[in-house]
């Protein structure tokens, strides 16, 4: 059987060398444009430090990073000269500060006296303690630690564990001892630093707090729900305002998420995406059938305006910005005008060619009434491209909410401008997270968006090229 | 004949009629819904804007006419800036080229997993399309911040961040043609047998590899913008040294940089569509 195949095979061969001959040619030709291609990413890997990845790669700040993403801290402070003023606060900030006679915020119950009335316990979420004395600090019960550690200051001021020139190595996992600091981190939840001056415990736990109230807010003791709930009683929680009045101004000035800010930067970016989009399809439209040859017959005309599509392509958004970021300062205009210039050029391209491909039946149809060559255009081309304009149109809004981002991060603000501005304060990563994940909600949504009303205006959500 | 017409025609005008001013009824809708958020928009733009939009408008034209005024100062001297920042170019192209490679691969197969006619498994399909739209979804300036700010100042952010954008981006148009080819040839295998990689390999790739390639072409040259502008936030490469210069105001400078940028784009918008008419006779 395979040797009758192996025979007829070459029989084939024989009879269509040329076909044999060119298979062959384009299968080489393939492999040396794939070896090419594997030489330029060989240099590439070595051009752009592709192998330096894991020395660049600080683990410690990634999982810093991604934890306060996901969780919050609070802060005790204790200062060694005066060990009965124990401070605690949310994320060590100043104006956070639990148990303030100002603020009615009680300390929270992880915080308590030791049985003795001497010690203050700090109990951790994994049931570890830190215990507060006037002169050493305990570290009790935690996990997977066989022996308690009390931590004092020596005779020059500076921190030791007690005991720690007994204890092997394995022993003191989780401690790092230099000469004026002892660290105790067990987990990236747990942290107790002993300082010559002070003790400084962060405790972590997980979850957004204050998302929807801060701090400092009066519905801070109610959930989301129950203040929403509170907001059809009659009683006032605060005797200025009504209760849905102080539940919107409360979520809208949360110092910690700051909502009102950032979706107002979001409602910015939005808009330039929208009126830029607008704005370039306004521009679009006209010039487009003035550079289409079916509809203008003068060819210089044609020929001045294909270039300028090309040009305002070609100076990219980076650059549009850049100059009317000088002229309009920081805001909208700025974002809309870039992506409006860009995409006018964009989309008059388009728009042209599609107008250059539409049936020319229909116009002639159309002239054969003796219509004017405007409604020959106004009824034989509109009725054909429009499906293709709106197609068009929406699918670089989508695309132009992302450019609206980025052009908001380089100086035009809007939430690209907020998001850079959390990520530079280096500890605000859960409004990093927040702000990210909103961007990417506004974005799927505005994906949606133009295929639903691509699907409703022209009955496929699918791009429609020509 | 003519008799028995009128009815008939009676019965079309009216729903012609009817279908008029439902069509009008919709458009004169959906224009005033655009005047709306017209409207609205500038209104938000007006309050949030730093300066007036007039003033704006008046001052279009300064930056440009300071930046063309400082080129015309330098004389013949100029030519020689041009060229000292095409090796930054050459750096900004090589992160576009280098990620859009990878990200073509990583695209490929995602889009393999993500295709109904090639994988049975329903809960597969769902996930791969669920974390491309993620990955798609995310600006690249946005990913490429964070790990600016986790690894520091360095290129590899940016090739990063466009690498993870062009998976998604492109996995998503890799597997609607995918799913759009001809399944003919995959029976045909099917027929004498072949395992599923050999069905792949001899009958979908053959029919999508030129689509494949047109798109990723089409990818780099907007990775090429998007390696500029995330080389403006801290990824070198042009972008960086036109941040630079900008803020050092050296306007000639500023305005080689922009024009050896736009000179690129528009040279790679050209060869794109050769290439992309080349392969696959028309320019998609």
């Amino acid at each position: 059987m395979s040797s009758s195949l192996a025979i007829e095979r070459d029989n084939i061969r024989k009879l269509f060398p040329d076909t044999f001959n060119q298979a062959k040619k384009s299968r080489i030709k393939g492999q040396i444009i794939f070896f090419l291609i594997l030489i330029y990413l060989i240099i590439g890997f070595f051009t752009l430090d592709v192998v330096d990845i894991p020395k660049k790669w600080k683990p410690q700040n990634a999982a810093m990073f991604v934890l306060d993403t996901y969780a919050h801290k609070d802060h005790v402070t204790m200062k060694w000269e005066n060990p009965d003023d124990i401070k605690i606060a949310f994320e060590g900030n100043y104006r956070s500060v639990y148990g303030r006679d100002n603020l009615d915020k009680s300390i929270p119950e992880w915080f308590y006296k030791k049985s003795d009335n001497i010690g203050n316990v700090i109990e951790f979420n994994n049931e570890g303690k830190a215990i507060l004395y006037k002169d050493r600090v305990e570290i009790v019960n935690f996990p997977k630690y066989e022996r308690d550690f009390t931590i004092k200051l020596n005779a020059n001021g500076k921190p030791y564990v007690v005991g720690s020139e007994d204890l092997a190595k394995d022993d003191l996992k989780g401690f790092r001892i230099t000469e004026n600091r002892v660290e105790f981190r067990p987990t990236l939840h747990e942290r107790v630093q002993v300082y010559p001056k002070k003790v400084e415990i962060h405790r972590y736990s997980i979850g957004w707090k204050y998302f929807w109230f801060d701090f400092s807010s009066p519905l801070e003791p109610y959930s989301f729900f129950e203040a929403l709930g509170l907001t059809f009683s009659k009683e006032r929680v605060v005797p200025e305002m009504s209760n849905l009045k102080l539940f919107l101004t409360e979520i809208k000035d949360n110092e910690a998420f700051m909502h009102g800010r950032v979706w107002w930067a979001m409602l910015e970016t939005i808009v330039m995406a929208v009126l830029g989009t607008m704005f370039a399809t306004v521009m679009a439209l006209p010039l487009s059938f003035l550079a289409a040859y079916n509809v203008t017959p003068i060819k210089a005309l044609r020929f001045t305006l294909r270039r300028l599509f090309d040009t305002l392509r070609g100076i990219d958004f980076l650059i549009w910005s850049l100059i009317f970021l000088r002229a309009f300062g920081p805001g909208p205009f700025t974002g809309i005008f870039a992506i409006g210039f860009t995409d006018t050029g964009t989309l008059g391209k388009l728009y042209s060619e599609a107008i250059e491909n539409t049936e020319k039946k229909q116009q002639e149809g159309v002239q054969s009434t003796g219509a004017s060559k405007f409604l020959q255009h106004r009824f034989g081309i509109i009725p054909q491209i429009l499906p293709i304009f709106v197609s068009q149109s929406l699918y670089y809004l989508e695309s132009n909410t992302r450019g609206a981002v980025i052009i908001g991060a380089m100086g035009a603000g809007g939430i690209g401008l907020q998001f850079l501005g959390a990520l530079g304060t280096g500890n605000d990563f859960e409004n990093v997270a927040y702000m990210a994940i909103l961007v990417l909600a506004v974005v799927i949504f505005m994906d949606r968006l133009s295929a639903w009303l691509r699907r409703i205006l022209i009955g496929s959500d699918q791009l429609i090229v020509r | 004949m003519s008799k028995a017409l009128p009815a008939n025609l009676e019965q079309i005008e009216v729903n012609l009629k009817k279908l008029t001013n439902q069509r009008t009824r919709s458009s004169l809708l959906g224009i005033a819904i655009l005047i709306l958020v017209f409207f609205s928009g500038t209104l938000v733009s007006l309050e949030a804007n730093a300066g007036s939009f007039g003033r704006g408008i008046a001052n279009f034209f300064n930056y440009p006419r300071d930046l063309f005024i400082d080129t015309f100062e330098m004389g013949w001297k100029y030519w020689p800036r041009v060229v000292k920042y095409i090796p930054e170019l050459i750096t900004t192209l090589n992160i576009a080229l280098f990620s859009t490679s990878i990200g073509f691969v990583l695209a490929v197969i995602f889009a393999i997993f993500s295709s109904r006619n090639l994988i049975r498994n329903k809960r597969v399909i769902q996930f791969t399309k669920f974390f491309m739209d993620v990955t798609r979804s995310f600006p690249t300036l946005i990913i490429a911040m964070v790990f600016l700010y986790l690894m520091g100042k360095s290129s590899l952010p940016a090739v990063i961040a466009i690498t993870i954008h062009t998976a998604g981006a492109l996995g998503k148009l890799f597997t609607e043609a995918i799913e759009n080819c001809d399944g003919k040839p995959i029976e045909g295998l099917s027929s004498v047998g072949a395992t599923w990689t050999q069905k792949i390999r001899f009958s979908v790739l053959p029919q999508v590899l030129p689509l494949f390639l047109s798109y990723g072409i089409l990818r780099l040259e907007i990775n090429v913008r998007e390696s500029t502008i995330l080389g403006f936030v801290g990824a070198g490469g042009i972008g960086e040294m036109l941040a630079a210069l900008i803020q050092w105001n050296y306007g000639a400078d500023v305005l080689a940089c922009m024009f050896l940028l736009v000179g690129t784009i528009i040279a790679l918008d050209y060869l794109s569509a050769y290439w992309r008419h080349n392969l696959i006779g028309v320019n998609q």
